[in-house]
């Protein structure tokens, strides 16, 4: 079975924010609310780096541990959904999140917060697959319809990749190779528990050698 | 022997109010019984290429959409 995962490549990303417009347009993301952003690391200055951000659907979730209503929940793909009719939109889960992935449209008159949205990796939600009633609340399934999240299938520089895990890791395993630099993979040592190339150890041995870790 | 029956039915009546109940931490659970796999329903939005219900088509079919993001196998 397929485990999704999202990798952004920071030697590729052109800070286009096309990512962002496809997720916005694909889910029809009301204002106020970013699914996906684009972060620019050292902004201004030589060498900066962009790399695009949402939800990285975390094996061990944050969110999901901290969730007093217990809404959230993992698909068989690994995806991290919620269910936003169990939702009370405390803001628990934006605390824990280490990529500021949960959101919250405040459209009341006294911008009262509402339910959290976040990136399903257009996995839709636990509402019928394809039904009116999972579009408005958690955007299109495309993974239902056989597809992979909009945002990194129409990334121009490809500098997104989503999908399997080890497929995409593949993919950027030989990227890495023909250009000799830029192994580093943002986000997956805290999403996915993986040691990258350019983190420090996890699990400092006595003696100074590091504890085997996962891909 | 009647009454050490009855005590021990009593016992292990009395005893069970002090098990205690799972503590262990919440494991989120698919939701939504059906998976993926078994498609939409819609066909207009379906991808060609697998066939909704087909587990192993269907990631096939994203195993080849996942490869279009790899570059390297183009031809020029």
């Amino acid at each position: 079975m397929a485990r999704m995962k999202f990798i952004c490549d920071a030697e590729r990303c052109i800070e286009c924010n096309a990512c962002v417009t496809a997720c916005k347009n694909e889910h029809e993301v009301p204002w106020g609310v970013n699914r996906r952003r684009v972060v620019t690391l050292n902004d201004g200055v030589p060498g900066e780096k962009s790399i695009s951000v949402a939800c990285m659907h975390c094996s061990d979730a944050p969110c999901m541990a901290v969730c007093p209503v217990n809404c959230f929940y993992h698909t068989d793909e690994g995806v991290v959904l919620h269910n936003k009719d169990t939702c009370i939109g405390c803001g628990y889960c934006s605390y824990a999140c280490p990529f500021g992935a949960p959101q919250f449209p405040s459209q009341g008159t006294f911008g009262v917060r509402g339910k959290m949205d976040k990136c399903t990796f257009c996995a839709g939600g636990p509402e019928a697959h394809g039904s009116q009633e999972e579009f408005e609340k958690y955007g299109r399934n495309r993974l239902a319809e056989g597809k992979l999240p909009a945002c990194a299938e129409m990334c121009s520089t490809k500098a997104l990749l989503g999908g399997d895990g080890d497929v995409i890791a593949d993919i950027f395993r030989t990227r890495v190779v023909a250009r000799g630099k830029g192994a580093e993979v943002w986000g997956w040592g805290t999403a996915y528990a993986s040691r990258q190339a350019g983190q420090p150890p996890q699990n400092p041995q006595p003696g100074g050698t590091a504890a085997p870790g996962g891909k | 022997m009647k009454a050490a029956a009855l005590l021990a039915v009593l016992l292990a009546l009395g005893t069970t109010a002090c098990t205690e109940r799972d503590q262990s931490l919440y494991q989120g659970k698919v939701q939504n019984g059906e998976p993926a796999y078994k498609g939409t329903g819609v066909s207009a939005f379906t991808a060609p290429g697998w066939t909704p219900g087909d587990r192993n088509s269907w990631e096939q079919e994203l195993k080849t959409r996942a490869q279009r993001q790899n570059e390297y196998n183009r031809v020029n």
